[in-house]
């Protein structure tokens, strides 16, 4: 097809003039670009944090743990709820099963009684029954709200704590069912953010149990009495090195959740963390205070007692001071933990890959040396084997770098090292297309053909060969893609967008030149 | 302007001749790529084994014994140390702990706490070994997956005696690879799946160029023994096949040189990808072709053919 549609040459400019102004910003400085009104294309590429430095984490909600504690309550509301009654309901065996609440009732005539409080506990739960035990167990709705909901709030808490270290556009998204993925650009040593998001940050405030003796119900074989539990303290050691143990009443007096501001300061030159409560706090902190002046409590961090003053005087105003075996920074970091607010469930941390800005730099450096160099050489050796042909590929080759970054910035891919790898790749390979042309084009020549008959019938053939070729290039890229993690991606999507692009060059805009040549100079034989 | 000819125009190299020995070559290849995966085994890279990997920059010169007797008494098993692309450069590689995710956690902090504050932290990776299973399902699903979906393409394109040919020159490439890493102790990790993944592609893509030919050449010359027929069409592809070979490898060669230490191993594979996959088109697409019993008349008719062949064999 000697002749080219007037469309095709306004497509084959168009697309130009956008690749130009697309790929354009990316010349200017941050600043510059930053200044382009919005109606132009502003966006330079975005470069992977193996390029700019920063650290990539992968974090795991632990969404059994959150069950585990949502199942506790539920044994909670059973047992308030079969005491409740009147005359209560006698029970025994109260505890969890699997994903269930199971209890048996001491009278069977009590039956459709404790039905009632049983269905009463949680929406997403079945009820099944077995003689006289009942069993109130999660459904599948249920495990997925609960999953959902720890997720999604530890996504909030997570970027709440992150916010609160002054880290600038981290990136935080859920994937999977149960993961989070964290990237923070320009953070070289995460370990302080990792220490802040491995840290749950629950606190509470229990009143300490002292009708029982610690060693009667805290040995080992025994179970503490009911509605207590027993506690490590997180830094006092008994004489034999073993933290000292405190039993502690289950019911929380106050918690975290209530709190409104805390900071790290100082009481007696001892670093501490001073805290407010909101109203609600405030009122309930008062009252148990007032009723038990004279009294130890625990303060609870994460299962762990932080501290167990004894209660001189009813506090009132909702302010107060924890004091503990703190330092500067973890008093600070505490602060921050509650001010953020506590995670629903532990995380966990697996996958961490950081790296240091000078070696993203040292990157892109090297990046930019080999795609120079291959470029150089790609179109040095295609002039030297087609001449003339060989300069309009070259032509179209450095058309394709720009449509590729062009793309990338449009897209807003994300360009990571392997990406670079793609793009040099595709340096090498963009030039395919052409090749098989021109090869064919020679062939027909060479068979008798003139010129514009050559060229004609070389492009005509070499299509089908071309996109069959590129398309399973292509089916590679999109599996890479799919199944491929972070900087892996980058390179798919490099590769598909260069093989997209050189095959537009090829076959639109070689062709464009070749044909224009040919209609200005008619020439007798083809200098291929 | 004189003008490179790659390879003299209207080669008539009889490739089919040396089809048996060609075969010979690459069977005994295959199996010492298999033999060697499996009695000498990949050293897979943190990605799927999980571990920590650090490289750190000192200011003089590392001091690799030091490091190794820093490193070594900290009871984190078996460390590997490697200078990396200049003599201040190291890459420190620690074997997964035993135990879960909190435990590869604590050995980083162990291992950055004995380096301390004197050296530069480049890179600090650390991958669990919940998620380095993952990385290997995946990995190994990616590939087979590509593989199956090229074997559609071709069979759907062409034949199925050309998709099973191409996918056998494929798998003879993806497992020279293989042995290739095996043999050279290189570092096995996602990128280079990625890379597999690419030379899978560029393998096809330099076999489907052949066998277009050849399906156009046995529309075209349906006398012609296959023998024949077939060296005709890998001559008419010679010089395009070696010419895009030269242009990857050219741009290759300046990523494997000047793109830096981290890429070093993914350009290595795509080098040796590209020789591979442009031998195993020639020498095992093609001639496999021989022994699969190709039925001419499927490929004439139902297939639309534009110009009627009238020309004379080339030449």
């Amino acid at each position: 097809m000697v002749y080219f549609a007037k469309w095709k040459m306004v497509l084959v400019a168009l697309v130009c003039v956008l690749g130009l102004a697309f790929a354009a910003p990316n010349l200017l400085s941050e600043e510059d670009a930053a200044g382009i009104p919005d109606w132009l294309p502003n966006q330079k590429i975005n470069l992977g944090l193996d390029l700019q430095g920063g650290s990539h984490l992968l974090l795991e909600v632990d969404v059994a743990s959150v069950t585990r504690e949502r199942l506790e309550a539920m044994v909670d509301s059973a047992r308030d709820g079969l005491r409740g009654e009147s005359p209560p309901i006698g029970y025994r065996g109260l505890g969890i099963n699997g994903e269930c609440v199971r209890f048996t009732l001491r009278n069977p005539d009590d039956d459709s009684r404790a039905r009632q409080i049983a269905r009463n506990i949680n929406p997403n739960t079945e009820l099944t029954s077995e003689g006289d035990t009942i069993s109130v167990c999660l459904n599948e709705q249920g495990k997925r709200e609960i999953a959902t909901a720890a997720v999604q709030q530890s996504i909030e808490i997570v970027r709440r704590r992150i916010d609160e270290t002054g880290t600038r556009e981290p990136t935080i998204q859920r994937q999977g069912t149960d993961r989070i993925l964290v990237q923070l650009p320009g953070v070289k040593d995460p370990e302080r953010i990792k220490e802040l998001l491995g840290t749950t940050a629950k606190l509470t405030f229990h009143l300490l149990d002292r009708t029982n003796s610690v060693t009667a119900a805290c040995g080992p074989g025994r179970r503490p009495p009911p509605g207590t539990e027993c506690l490590p303290s997180a830094d006092d050691k008994d004489a034999n090195g073993q933290p000292v143990i405190y039993l502690v009443k289950r019911r929380a007096m106050v918690r975290g959740d209530n709190l409104v501001d805390a900071q790290g300061t100082f009481q007696d030159a001892q670093p501490v963390v001073s805290f407010r409560f909101d109203a609600v706090g405030a009122r309930r902190f008062g009252d148990v205070t007032r009723q038990n002046v004279g009294q130890p409590f625990a303060i609870v961090l994460d299962k762990e007692v932080i501290s167990a003053p004894v209660i001189r005087e009813p506090i009132l105003g909702g302010n107060g001071v924890i004091s503990g075996n703190f330092s500067v920074q973890s008093a600070q970091d505490l602060a921050l933990l509650l001010r953020a607010g506590a995670l629903p469930a532990p995380l966990v941390i697996l996958e961490e890959r950081t790296v240091g800005a000078e070696l993203g730099a040292d990157s892109i450096q090297a990046g930019e040396i080999a795609s120079v160099l291959a470029i150089l050489l790609v179109i040095v050796f295609m002039a030297a084997a087609y001449g003339m042909f060989g300069l309009m590929a070259d032509v179209a080759l450095a058309l394709n770098i720009i449509l590729i970054t062009a793309m990338l910035s449009m897209l807003q891919a994300t360009l990571t090292l392997p990406g670079i790898a793609g793009i040099v790749l595709t340096i090498g390979m963009a030039v395919d297309a052409n090749v098989l042309i021109f090869e064919r084009i020679r062939e027909e020549e060479r068979n008798g053909r003139t010129p514009i008959s050559a060229v004609d019938s070389g492009y005509q053939r070499a299509l089908t060969t071309i996109i069959d070729a590129n398309i399973t290039t292509l089916i590679a890229a999109v599996l890479l893609f799919q199944f491929g993690s972070g900087p892996v991606k980058g390179f798919a999507v490099t590769l598909a967008i260069g093989l997209l692009t050189s095959m537009f060059t090829a076959i639109m805009v070689t062709r464009l030149m070749v044909v224009t040549w040919l209609h200005s100079r008619r020439p007798k034989k083809l200098p291929l | 302007m004189r003008l490179i000819n790659l390879v003299p125009t209207d080669t008539r190299i009889d490739f089919m001749r040396v089809r048996k020995l060609a075969a010979v070559l690459s069977l005994l290849l295959c199996a010492a790529s298999i033999g060697l995966f499996f009695a000498k085994g990949l050293n897979y890279g943190i990605d799927f084994r999980g571990g920590i990997l650090i490289e750190i920059r000192t200011e003089q010169p590392a001091d690799m014994g030091q490091l190794r007797s820093t490193l070594g008494g900290l009871g984190l098993g078996e460390v590997q140390l490697q200078e990396f692309g200049r003599d201040t450069d190291v890459l420190i590689r620690i074997e997964r702990q035993a135990g879960g995710e909190k435990e590869q956690l604590a050995a980083v902090n162990t291992a950055k706490e004995a380096l301390g504050d004197a050296v530069d932290y480049r890179r600090t990776e650390f991958v669990g070994p919940k998620v380095g299973a993952e990385l290997i399902e995946a990995g190994i699903t990616a590939v087979l997956l590509a593989m199956a979906a090229m074997l559609v393409y071709i069979w759907f394109r062409f034949e199925w005696q050309f998709g099973v040919g191409a996918v056998v020159a494929l798998l003879h490439d993806v497992l020279l690879t293989i042995g290739i890493f095996s043999l050279m102790g290189l570092e096995f990790n996602l990128s280079t799946v990625a890379a597999i993944l690419t030379i899978a592609g560029y393998s096809i893509n330099d076999t489907v160029v052949v066998y277009d030919r050849v399906r156009e050449n046995l529309r075209k010359f349906k006398q012609m023994p296959l023998p024949d027929l077939l060296n005709l069409s890998i001559n008419g592809t010679l010089s395009r096949t070696l010419l895009t070979s030269v242009t990857t490898l050219l741009a290759l060669l300046a990523l494997f040189f000047f793109g830096g230490e981290v890429i070093k191993g993914f350009s290595f594979a795509m080098i040796w990808g590209i020789v591979v996959g442009t031998y195993s088109s020639i020498f095992i697409a093609v001639p496999l072709l021989v022994y699969m019993n190709l039925r001419r008349t499927g490929l004439i008719v139902g297939e639309d053919d534009d110009e009627p062949a009238t020309e004379n064999p080339a030449g």
